[in-house]
């Protein structure tokens, strides 16, 4: 074996000598490349995961139709050098000149540091925290409002539960999750003060087994209305769905999975934000660094009422998501209690949206059985 | 000359059909064949982007393969080399927290050292409880991966977590000067030095010195080499440490290299990768060297393959897939007589002479 290492690392360095003849190869490529606007989309799970990865590639899918544009994909890339090295090379060897890294993990440090070393390339992160002065002006996130859908969802289950409590399958207790479980059952209290939402978090973003367990064990417990925060709600939605329980979709619409037990869900809507970001590029207008939106700016949507839900919870839904529209509604407002009886947020404050405190939430508010 | 043949022939000719069946397998789902070995070759060697590309993936693999190989050849078949990589990044992050490090080289040397020797004691618990508990190695070295997941992710979501990390969870970041670079101003970072250092030192190790044909005697039959008066615990734990300590590094090195801090991000299955690679190695350090290139090249390749043709991720995963059987399958057929092989191809010809019963039970048996 000694001996044949050596006979391969010749063979080897032959290779190398002929890339090089293929690196000149790539960069007439490149130059060729710059009329159509080439745009790089990666994703860390699969693109057909009913969740996360598939409301992303939804987005890609519509830019794609739009005339002077092409798009290049990657799926399944995890959130180590891999995605460095999917980024330089939809640059270097696909001409790509709008980078849109989707998961959370792409932004520090991978994203940052290969937006250093192109910085004719803008790069569009979802949902990482750009900061003005400290993230290269080349780069920029976009995210949306969606504990707005999540609000509504809760009002759906309040209305349908006849348990009056609900089930949330959660992956992590971070800001963005404990957001979304907190406008959750707020949604629903709006409607049945008493109701609860027990909630359990399954340690990661993709553990089919678990987040099954979770949900059976939940359906247990007599919750009868569920929605969830992980990567692919699939699991969660049919296990529901096959246990006799209703369920409020997250991500993408699960509604094919679940026909009957599909009541609404809260869908995101990149194509607004992918847009913002490829017309700017296109007209030479400088990177957009920081867009967030929620329903009124349509980077966050609902999806179609199922069959099941009544007349009642649709009226009461499309009032409240009229006033989000209209920006007269806030969810998070005083005096607020979490969990444990203290007071998080005090009586007569309010905190719109927009406000960067609500991306640091560390507690679950009154009602939520379940601790961080 | 001849087993040299077959040591470049045998792995070249199964990679060769398996690149031939995935023509094959792509032509049936509606794409060139020719377009994807073209791809292939392009993505994983083609230029000097592709050959940074593939070395890059190639790095961390070199390490954890390591860490199934050298206990391999103390007889042990150690599978849980993810383990000692995340705990290896986790001791590696977790350092600073305990000790203040001098922010240059020596700081580097200091919490790779950490995380090597943090993996070396993981993988150790795993012979010690085989040795010494009668517990199987295979199985517990497994579950011990998952133990330190749990391990890892308390400690990085809890005691360690730095507090800016909001919705990504992760330790304080390594400062500044203690982190690893790049070779050469290229992006692959000096962990392939490593790497390839342990693969060679490792390798003339266990070839030339007595400790090493010790460990590989202990491998090859632990009685005997109980008979002969070889500490066979001692030395199966040694393998397992030094194992252990090149997954530890390959996770410090991840750590320093590319994330900068421990997060969930460095769970990403290397551990499990290098089981694959020290395998088509036959368990031989040098071996691993290509090999990991190989499958370096492979995830190359696999993300040009999606880019330019829209292929999905898990078609690369079959190449490998078919690569893997078909180089095992391979091995069947090292040392065998192809003179007696091909002889016993034109035996059917035989019957026809009327030879007895027994000459043809015989004749087969030849064959």
């Amino acid at each position: 074996m000694t001996q044949s290492t050596f006979n391969r690392r010749d063979s080897l360095k032959s290779l190398a000598a002929l890339g090089v003849a293929g690196g000149l190869g790539t960069l007439g490529l490149r130059a060729q490349a710059q009329k159509p606007l080439t745009v790089g989309v990666i994703y860390v799970g699969p693109r057909d995961d009913y969740g996360y990865n598939q409301a992303q590639a939804q987005a890609a899918a519509e830019v794609k139709k739009l005339p002077g544009i092409k798009v290049v994909e990657e799926e399944n890339v995890p959130e180590t050098a891999a995605v460095q090295k999917t980024m330089t090379g939809m640059i270097a060897q696909d001409g790509a000149s709008v980078l849109f890294p989707t998961s959370f993990g792409y932004f520090d440090p991978h994203m940052l540091l290969v937006a250093a070393k192109y910085p004719d390339v803008r790069f569009s992160h979802c949902g990482g925290m750009w900061t003005e002065g400290k993230h290269p002006k080349n780069t920029g996130s976009y995210y949306g409002y969606i504990d707005e859908c999540q609000y509504l969802n809760g009002v759906v289950a309040g209305h349908m539960s006849k348990s009056g409590k609900l089930g949330f399958v959660a992956a992590k207790p971070i800001p963005q999750v404990l957001r979304n479980i907190n406008a959750f059952l707020m949604g629903a209290r709006s409607v049945k003060p008493g109701i609860t939402c027990n909630v359990i978090f399954t340690g990661d973003w993709s553990m089919a087994v678990k987040e099954a367990e979770a949900t059976n064990s939940l359906a247990d417990q007599g919750c009868d209305v569920f929605t969830m925060h992980v990567d692919g709600p699939k699991v969660i939605v049919e296990t529901a769905a096959k246990r006799g329980k209703m369920v409020c979709g997250y991500h993408a619409s699960q509604a094919k999975l679940a026909p009957q037990a599909y009541l609404t869900g809260a869908e995101w809507n990149w194509l607004t934000a992918y847009k913002t970001v490829i017309e700017a590029a296109q007209n030479g207008k400088p990177h957009p660094n920081f867009i967030r939106g929620g329903l009124k700016e349509g980077y966050v949507k609902m999806s179609p009422y199922g069959p099941a839900v009544s007349d009642a919870a649709k009226k009461d839904a499309d009032a409240i998501k009229a006033k989000m529209v209209a920006g007269s509604f806030d969810i998070f407002k005083g005096p607020l209690k979490d969990n444990k009886g203290k007071e998080v947020i005090p009586a007569g404050k309010t905190l719109k949206q927009t406000d960067v405190t609500l991306e640091s939430m560390n507690y679950l508010v009154e009602g939520v059985v379940g601790s961080i | 000359m001849r087993a040299t043949l077959t040591h470049i022939g045998l792995p070249a000719g199964a990679i060769l059909a398996s690149l031939l069946l995935f023509g094959v397998f792509v032509w049936f789902a509606g794409v060139s064949p020719l377009d994807v070995w073209v791809l292939l070759f392009k993505g994983a060697f083609g230029d000097a982007y592709s050959w940074q590309n593939t070395l890059q993936r190639a790095a961390p693999l070199m390490l954890t393969a390591l860490c199934v190989a050298v206990p391999a050849r103390a007889g042990l078949v150690i599978i849980g080399g993810e383990g000692a990589l995340v705990l290896g990044g986790l001791a590696c992050a977790a350092l600073p927290y305990v000790v203040p490090m001098p922010d240059n080289l020596a700081g580097t040397v200091l919490v790779g050292a950490a995380g090597a020797a943090a993996g070396a004691l993981w993988i150790m618990l795993a012979g010690w409880l085989r040795q010494y508990r009668g517990i199987n190695e295979t199985i517990s070295s497994l579950l011990l991966a998952y133990v330190a997941i749990g391990l890892f992710k308390h400690f990085v979501e809890g005691p360690l977590r730095d507090p800016a990390s909001l919705n990504k969870p992760s330790t304080n970041a390594l400062s500044e000067g203690l982190r690893i670079g790049g070779i050469a101003g290229t992006d692959v970072h000096w962990g392939l030095a490593l790497g390839i250092v342990a693969c060679v030192a490792l390798g003339l190790w266990l070839r030339w010195t007595p400790s090493g044909f010790s460990i590989r005697v202990v491998g090859g039959n632990p009685r005997t080499a109980q008979l002969v008066g070889l500490p066979a615990t001692r030395l199966i734990l040694l393998a397992c440490a030094l194992g252990g300590a090149c997954a530890g590094l390959a996770g410090a090195v991840e750590v320093a290299a590319v994330h900068t801090s421990a997060n969930a991000s460095l769970i990403a299955g290397y551990g499990y990768a290098g089981i694959l690679v020290s395998f088509m190695a036959r368990h031989n350090p040098l071996g691993i060297i290509p090999v990991a290139i190989l499958f370096g090249g492979f995830g190359a390749a696999g993300s040009l393959l999606q880019r330019r043709l829209g292929l999905p991720d898990a078609s690369v995963m079959v190449l490998q897939g078919m690569a893997f059987v078909l180089i095992l399958a391979s091995e069947s057929l090292r040392g065998k007589d192809w003179r007696a092989f091909i002889a016993g191809l034109f035996r059917p010809a035989l019957p026809a002479k009327g030879p007895s019963p027994a000459q043809v039970s015989m004749g087969d048996k030849v064959a």
